[in-house]
């Protein structure tokens, strides 16, 4: 008991354990650091990636989204606001595609709920912008960064088939 | 002799060099021990960040080595917000009462046999007289802030700064002891003849007592308890921005550096080289004293900023505990044993 407990001063006094804390530390210094030197280096990216959104097209030009307006009811931020219209050869298209990005949770329902894979979400995640007005995503520019990333996507959606 | 100084009449010749001499010692001392300061806090972030695993500040100039310029940069152009019910004069005051103590103790630190600003025959007094003034500025900064935060922050430090002062000023009785001298010149050539002569090594609890007391003296971590962000916030200085901030930031490193080199000057015999009596490597290894002295200090920096890196916060009453409990008895009763040791002259330090 005695001893214990003088056992125990004795290892107080000595700093054994606050050594034992030190050469921790002293030895972290030297091992590889964690951190990724963001806009040089990057953290590998996923391709099923839920960043800004785009609208697809058909390998002939012609625009896959047919207004059925399952992702505007499958939104839950209410993110989605599409108008459509008859088009002169009988098909159901947009005239108005609007996506709030500063209301979007990034959930992926709309890319989820959509049958002819249109609205999809890319990659791409470093957009910014200095108003509100830029955050709003209109047709033109939906389609716009789809024809952009066309190439990427259909590849993520390639490899990523066989799991859906 | 300067031209201008030639002009005057005898009795002004020697008292306007004096005075230019001194002037330039201490541009000298001044100029250096800021940019110390300055990349200190660098050396800090990036030593903590290392031992965290992160890379720490990297981002302003070439791995990072202008950051010290932007924080700096940053904070002149900041406003100094004085709060409202706060007194205006003693709030400003604070920042410079804490500073300049620490800043005129350097006066009479030797950097080598010769270099010293002032060889003043109580130098050791001298420096534990300024080293506790700067409790002031902190009492005053946190009763002038009319904020409760900075005030439980200031009467912590008042707390703390008294006891540990004591057991720190035991430990500096056991140098005096041992050296013979209040001098802190004769005090390193007391150490002179090999590592084994230093004084770290018969004085070594007091030596160890000396060290931590410094770390709480200097408000760092693990002794922060002033500070102590989730607890008050920022302690004392919550209610300062701008330069007024930016001067107990460099009050709180100059202290550092301090607690260091007399760390250095005191027991690790100061600007001495270590291997002044190895047979071979004595004579082929000659640096100048002052790199001795700054490598010493410098180590016993990186100590600050590896126990900061390390360990948690003690809680106040241990804080308490530890100085009033455990350091003072300690010292107390070395001190009682090398007053003895030196009574009956043991070699080889005491003969």
């Amino acid at each position: 008991m005695m001893l214990k407990y003088v056992r125990q001063y004795l290892r107080g006094l000595l700093l054994l354990e606050l050594f034992r804390g030190l050469r921790l530390t002293g030895k972290k210094m030297f091992e590889p650091k964690v951190t990724v030197r963001y806009p040089e280096e990057k953290t590998p990216q996923s391709g099923r990636f839920r960043g800004l959104h785009a609208l697809r097209r058909y390998p002939n030009g012609e625009e896959r989204c047919i207004a059925c307006k399952l992702c505007e009811a499958v939104c839950p931020a209410c993110a989605i606001t599409i108008e459509s219209e008859q088009r002169a050869d009988g098909t159901r298209r947009t005239t108005r595609y609007d996506i709030d990005l500063s209301k979007c949770i990034f959930c992926g329902f709309c890319e989820e709920s959509c049958p002819v894979d249109a609205i999809v979400e890319t990659r791409f995640q470093e957009y910014h912008a200095e108003r509100h007005e830029d955050l709003i995503m209109t047709k033109d520019k939906l389609l716009e960064v789809g024809d952009r990333l066309e190439q990427q996507l259909a590849e993520d959606r390639a490899a990523d088939a066989r799991y859906r | 002799m300067h031209p201008l100084v030639m002009l005057l009449p005898d009795p002004w010749q020697e008292a306007s060099l004096l005075l230019l001499t001194t002037a330039v010692g201490i541009v000298m001392i001044l100029v250096p021990l800021l940019l110390s300061v300055a990349y200190l806090t660098f050396a800090e972030r990036k030593v903590i960040g290392y031992m965290q695993s992160r890379l720490g500040p990297n981002r302003v100039g070439p791995y990072g080595w202008l950051q010290p310029i932007a924080d700096a940069m940053k904070l002149m152009f900041k406003e100094v917000v004085i709060p409202s019910g706060a007194n205006r004069g003693l709030f400003l005051a604070a920042p410079i009462l804490s500073l300049t103590p620490s800043l005129a103790a350097w006066a009479v630190i030797p950097f080598n046999d010769t270099a010293v600003l002032a060889d003043i025959n109580a130098g050791l007094l001298y420096v534990l007289a300024l080293t506790s003034l700067a409790v002031y500025g902190v009492i005053i900064a946190g009763w002038a802030s009319n904020s409760k935060y900075a005030f439980l922050g200031a009467l912590r430090s008042a707390a703390q700064i008294v006891a540990y002062e004591i057991a720190m000023g035991f430990a500096l009785v056991g140098v005096l002891i041992a050296g013979g001298s209040l001098n802190l010149g004769d005090i390193v050539r007391a150490q002179s003849g090999s590592v084994l002569h230093w004084f770290w090594l018969p004085l070594l609890p007091l030596f160890v007592i000396y060290f931590i007391s410094g770390v709480a003296e200097t408000n760092r971590a693990p002794f922060d308890v002033v500070e102590g962000e989730s607890e008050l916030v920022a302690g004392f200085h919550v209610e300062y921005g701008g330069m007024a901030f930016a001067m107990f930031f460099m009050a709180e490193y100059a202290n550092m550096i301090m607690i260091a080199v007399l760390c250095a000057l005191l027991f690790m015999g100061g600007w001495l080289s270590p291997f002044e009596s190895v047979p071979w490597l004595g004579e082929q290894l000659v640096l100048p004293g002052l790199f001795w002295l700054l490598a010493k200090t410098s180590l016993f920096l990186f100590l600050f900023l590896w126990l900061r890196a390390t360990f948690p916060r003690y809680r106040y009453d241990q804080v308490m505990r530890l100085g009033w409990k455990v350091f003072i008895p300690i010292a107390i009763v070395w001190v009682t044993l090398v007053g003895l040791l030196a009574a009956l002259r043991v070699p080889p330090w005491f003969d």
